[in-house]
């Protein structure tokens, strides 16, 4: 789950990290009042939860409670890369003489957490990355030992910070590694953290992804949750317990377990269709939500022919027939569907479905070729 | 031979109570594997399916039965501390059903693991099995047999989907292994290839990768360099998008790495044969044997 700019900054200054005393606002009006209140210049941002909300227009600079009025008007309701703009943060536009990064992001192969920074701030830290790898510093904290200032030292050595500002330089990153830790954060970065006017320190933007799995021992920040900016399908899919990825093929796909219904997407694409989604039922397969994960996968009208491959382990394909049978029963029929059992009773599920219309395969080869020529409607 | 689990393995289950650790403990007693404890705090005292021990406390249960091995059926939220608790007692295998546990706790668990003797697979995992000797998790038994082919995943149907092509064409297996869909684990492609290079009974190896991280390039490196039997290998996520979690915690793209296409390169560089598709996989494995 990711936080808003607004929410990300708000957690940050409870770690001791300057930010802007900005406010959000959903209506010009307190646009207005709140620019009034700040005095001077302001920056009008819109929250959604894409990047590159610059360069689309979302993020303005306003030099009158009049004209940060104005320029919320136009943000407000505007789209940026699908996503509609309901929330601006408005903050007291900054003195910026220089933009620098500082991240914290867990490192897989290391199974460290490791803070980078660069001088580079202000743009995408991958493209950094990318063109200019030797501009940014790292640093990995052993978990029992956390971050320590001769680490926050060595980040400003690399990306050259004067000297008078490494105090508060220390205080920021390991503000910003306790955030990271007790929020469960998968990535916490500050981008940029700019050097003002006045040499001082200050968090201009910043971005936080908590861990899923450790929302349960968060409840201030799983309330923090935008449904707003999550797909519809994928919500609904969420409250059945099922994983569902919304993608823009035409055959939906319904399997169980993550790694095969990856592969079942990938044979898809292999025999010449494009997946429509992705979709882990689970373990089990009660005919509710086999039904559920059904009317979620026809809810997108892209959809041409539905794959259903299940492996029937503990779980027993004569069980799962009878979900899928019941669960088409309640569905309109408009498009073909085709159907793999294998596994734990194979041969009682395949009976099942023999009564039913359903186009059936053994191999997933079969199966897929099935429905992605179904697809085409060459087969019904 | 085989490796990690097999007739010596004494066996306790954390969560025995539990609905999972209930049902797939009598599937575990059923295949043969000897389970000698479980423990569920509270219940200490009672006894499980007639016959075996409940105990409130890891410690207690290894002293009193020489349980060697541990299997994890507890929820999330105290899944790290059970794992913990095993290492603390002296477990030298535990093996971690749990999904959902949160990552932060996994990097502490690891860390803590990595100076104790203890060997962890999983979490978020199927388990293991040696056909015909030990089963520990929730692989099914029935779709396996015993031969001489070692099978290393990070996942679980699709594993299963493998296994039983295997097992319809004759193709035994010595030990299969599921390490987990986890960012962060316990035992990896890497560990668990060593395992089979050194086992004399295993004369090849299928490794069954996924998007995310770099594990299969480092089970590449050692492959080119270290390996002597061959490897076919899958990888799935090829249609897989960028920045989304493939229901696995640990199956996304980042920052454009973990891409399918990188770890195919990197595995057919190393001299393993890559399956297109997973019913390409028994085609594979059959060429190889003698």
């Amino acid at each position: 789950m990711n936080l808003h700019e607004y929410q990300s900054k708000r957690v940050f200054a409870r770690y001791g990290i300057p930010v802007p005393s900005g406010e959000v606002a959903t209506t010009p009006g307190e646009v207005r009042d709140i620019a009034v209140r700040l005095g001077g210049p302001v920056v009008v941002k819109s929250q959604v939860l894409v990047g590159g909300r610059g360069k689309a227009g979302g993020i303005k600079l306003a030099r009158t409670p009049d004209e940060a009025e104005q320029r919320a008007d136009e943000i407000l309701g505007m789209k940026i890369k699908g996503l509609t703009v309901k929330k601006v943060l408005v903050d007291p536009a900054a003195d910026i003489r220089k933009e620098i990064y500082l991240g914290a992001v867990l490192d897989r192969a290391s199974r460290r957490i490791v803070l980078m920074a660069s001088s580079e701030g202000g743009v995408d830290i991958e493209e950094v990355a990318a063109k200019t790898p030797e501009k940014i510093v790292k640093v990995a904290a052993h978990p029992f030992l956390g971050l320590r200032s001769h680490h926050a030292r060595i980040l400003a050595d690399g990306i050259g910070l004067p000297k008078e500002l490494i105090n508060d330089f220390i205080k920021i990153s390991q503000g910003l590694y306790q955030a990271f830790i007790h929020t469960d954060a998968s990535l916490a970065e500050i981008n940029p953290l700019v050097i003002t006017g006045e040499n001082k320190l200050l968090a201009l933007d910043g971005k936080i992804s908590v861990d899923d799995n450790a929302l349960f021992r968060h409840p201030e920040l799983a309330e923090m949750r935008d449904p707003d900016e999550e797909d519809p399908s994928e919500r609904e899919a969420h409250r059945y317990g099922l994983s569902y990825i919304h993608l823009d093929g035409e055959i939906g796909c319904m399997v169980n377990g993550a790694g095969l219904a990856m592969a079942t997407m990938d044979i898809v694409k292999f025999y010449g269709g494009e997946p429509a989604n992705f979709l882990d039922i689970g373990g089990g397969a009660q005919s509710d939500k086999v039904a559920a994960a059904l009317r979620i996968i026809l809810s997108d009208s892209r959809v041409k022919a539905v794959l259903i491959n299940i492996f029937g382990g503990i779980t027993r394909c004569d069980e799962v027939a009878r979900g899928v049978l019941e669960a088409i029963g309640t569905l309109d029929g408009r498009v073909p569907f085709v159907v793999r059992l294998v596994g734990t009773n194979e041969e009682e599920g395949r009976q099942i479905l023999a009564e039913a219309n359903l186009i059936t395969a053994t191999s997933l080869a079969d199966a897929a070729q099935k429905a992605v020529a179904a697809a085409k409607g060459e087969l019904r | 031979m085989s490796i990690l689990i097999g007739k010596e393995t004494r066996l306790l289950v954390q969560g025995i109570t539990g609905r999972e650790g209930a049902f797939h403990t009598k599937q575990m007693i059923d295949y043969g594997t000897q389970v000698v404890a479980g423990v569920t705090p509270g219940k200490g005292g009672d006894w499980a399916f007639g016959s075996i021990p409940i105990f409130d406390t890891v410690s207690e249960a290894v002293h009193a039965t020489g349980a060697n091995t541990s299997v994890i059926f507890v929820p999330a939220r105290f899944a790290a501390d059970a794992i913990l608790e095993a290492a603390e007692a002296g477990i030298d295998l535990v093996v971690c059903i749990t999904e959902g546990i949160p990552v932060l706790d996994m990097v502490q668990v690891r860390a803590y693991l990595d100076t104790t003797h203890t060997r962890l697979i999983g979490p978020n995992c199927p388990g293991l099995i040696t056909p015909g000797e030990a089963k520990v998790g929730i692989i099914p038994g029935h779709i396996m047999t015993r031969g001489n082919v070692g099978v290393v995943s990070r996942s679980g149907t699709l594993t299963y989907e493998v296994v039983y092509a295997l097992t319809q064409r004759g193709i035994g297996q010595t030990t299969a292994v599921g390490i987990g869909g986890d960012p962060i684990n316990g035992t990896s492609f890497l560990d668990v290839l060593q395992m089979f290079e050194e086992d004399p009974e295993t004369e090849q190896v299928i490794l069954i990768g996924e998007i995310g991280g770099t594990d299969e390039q480092k089970a590449a490196e050692y492959i080119a360099s270290r390996m002597s039997k061959p490897v076919t290998a899958f990888i799935a996520g090829q249609t897989a998008p960028p920045g989304r979690r493939m229901g696995h915690a640990g199956a996304i793209i980042s920052g454009g790495e973990g891409t399918a296409a990188e770890k195919i390169a990197a595995l057919t560089r190393a001299g393993a044969k890559v399956a297109r598709h997973p019913d390409e996989i028994a085609d594979l494995v059959a060429s190889h044997l003698r």
